[in-house]
């Protein structure tokens, strides 16, 4: 059986094509403005890897905050339940979820079947989420690739005060000012977006092991910063931003954990 | 290179009172030392007598002195003539000349109820980074007061934001904001990061810069609603610091709240936390010489 799950993030566009649910093909595209344009430019791209037109497909589900702006699409499923579908599927003792995306951070506990038990979303603040890390290397005129890999390298623990992205990026000038080393602050800064992503986790408690999806599970630096907080090591899977369109596919295909 | 157009830069101020003659009277000050801007307000005898108006440089100390140095400007007025001074804001501890720091809160209530006279019940001091709510009695003595200053949305440096990002200068935004014929939904009211993102997408849709700013006023009068709604209004109700300035979030704003706000006063609105502290000063000079 073949099927698809679409991921319409706030900044990119992911796509898993499953076949008997092993991933034959998956294609990640910027949102951009014209997102409708986006979502059919990624599907065409996993559609010609895979080698599979739309007739082939038996079910497609969508997900992700224009979720609705799919081409096409059987079913829609939320992002959450999606999330821990695909975390399961690829580390199947997994029990919490963390979700840092783009624009939204989301933590949830689920059972062995990927079945959401309890979930806390954040989608009000741009602080905890990677908007916050691209603030930071925008201020820090330090590439995004290259922050968390900066961050390990730091010599010193400086607290930051600004809770709010727009405070922070004035805070990160100030600290240029005062010659504070950029490893320092990008330390600063992954520091202080694990503390919000583990506050929001915090409320709905966590079990092992500990997931971590989405864009921002890439920056080594943040997970650094997360495991200290949260005192274990949280799993990464290869390719994290990819985990939500793999449960969306997961769910297309009826999976319910197992083989 | 291409020289950086600096948009937020608002128009500092200063004023003196051409009416009154400082020389034989007991002269105190007031210094506002906040995040964005400082301010420092000159009294003779309890009476307003000069003030300044500027933005706050790198240095706390710094920013003071400069502040006070400007509002005695041609005035005559020497550091030594000052009896009294009382910091406040966010740098209120470095203000190198005080003799007392008390918190912007008290200050604002105590300045605002000078400013807008005994009926003012609540005051709304939006400020550069942070915003307060606050409920006084009818001598300016603090009941309640809610502060956000945790987060830019609903505050000056998130109007910066915007004004940077359309290209429009910060003192033009609210003028423009009003020229719409219909008012567009607002963009995102909990997060200027959000916000930005939201306004950049309507611009690539087409939408004039006036309307764009019209989204994103309404947006911030309403965040600032949902601060208010918890600590309820009562009037008189009268609103100090740099936004009360910007008549498109006002005019918003008092729609939302549905209660009149009081006309904006003849002085800088931003010196209330600055007289405050001076009134204090004043205060505090005439307790400490009775005993």
């Amino acid at each position: 059986m073949i099927t698809m799950g679409i991921d319409l993030g706030a900044k990119n566009i992911k796509v898993v094509i499953l076949k008997d649910n092993k991933i034959v093909a998956k294609s990640n595209v910027l949102a951009g403005f014209e997102v409708e344009k986006s979502a059919k430019k990624a599907i065409d791209k996993a559609f010609k890897e895979a080698g599979v037109t739309r007739d082939d497909i038996e079910k497609i589900v969508s997900t992700g905050a224009g979720e609705k702006l799919a081409p096409f699409y059987d079913e829609t499923k939320s992002v959450v339940g999606c999330d821990s579908l695909g975390a399961v599927f690829l580390h199947p003792a997994a029990r919490s979820v963390i979700d840092v995306g783009a624009e939204e951070g989301r933590g949830m506990r689920c059972d062995e079947t990927g079945k959401i038990l309890d979930f806390e979303v954040n989608e009000k603040c741009a602080a905890g989420a990677g908007a916050f890390t691209e603030a930071m290397s925008r201020a820090l005129e330090v590439p995004l690739e290259e922050l968390g890999a900066l961050s390990l390298k730091a010599t010193e623990e400086i607290p930051m005060n600004a809770q709010c992205t727009v405070f922070a990026e004035s805070e990160v000038v100030t600290m240029v000012h005062n010659n504070v080393s950029k490893a320092n602050m990008a330390k600063a800064v992954h520091d202080a977006m694990a503390s919000r992503i583990t506050s929001m986790v915090r409320k709905i408690g966590f079990d092992k092991d500990v997931v971590l999806v989405g864009g921002v599970a890439n920056n080594i630096g943040f997970v650094d910063s997360l495991n200290k907080d949260l005192g274990l090591e949280v799993v990464v899977p290869k390719d994290p931003e990819f985990v939500g369109a793999l449960g969306a596919a997961l769910a297309a295909a009826g999976w319910k954990g197992g083989a | 290179m291409v020289e950086k157009l600096e948009l937020w830069r608002w128009t500092e101020s200063r004023w003196t009172n051409p009416d009154l003659d400082w020389k034989g009277k007991v002269i105190t000050s007031g210094v506002d030392v906040g995040s964005v801007s400082s301010q420092s307000v000159v009294l003779a005898d309890g009476e307003l007598y000069a003030y300044s108006n500027m933005r706050t440089g790198s240095d706390s100390p710094d920013s003071a002195m400069k502040a006070i140095n400007w509002a005695m400007e041609d005035t005559g007025l020497k550091l030594e003539d000052i009896v009294y001074t009382v910091g406040t804001g966010y740098g209120r501890v470095n203000v190198p000349f005080s003799q007392r720091a008390i918190t912007e809160i008290a200050c604002h209530a105590r300045g605002g109820n000078f400013m807008y006279g005994p009926s003012v019940r609540t005051i709304l001091d939006m400020g550069g980074q942070d915003c307060k709510a606050i409920r006084c009695d009818e001598r300016g003595k603090v009941k309640n007061f809610l502060m956000n200053d945790k987060c830019a949305a609903g505050t000056g440096r998130g109007m910066e934001v915007f004004a940077d990002l359309l290209g429009v200068s910060i003192n033009d935004v609210g003028d423009l904001s009003l020229q719409v014929d219909k008012e567009p939904p607002p963009v995102s009211s909990t997060c200027v990061v959000y916000a930005k993102t939201e306004a950049t997408g309507l611009l690539r849709e087409g939408w004039p810069k006036n309307k764009v700013l019209a989204a994103y006023c309404s947006a911030m009068a309403h965040r600032i609603m949902t601060l208010l709604e918890r600590i309820g209004v009562e009037e008189d109700f009268a609103i100090t610091g740099g936004i009360a300035k910007n008549k498109g979030v006002v005019k918003r704003l008092e729609k939302e709240v549905g209660i009149k706000i009081m006309e904006t006063s003849k002085y800088d609105p931003q010196i209330a936390g600055a007289l405050g502290a001076a009134l204090f000063a004043k205060a505090l000079y005439d307790k400490g010489k009775r005993k």
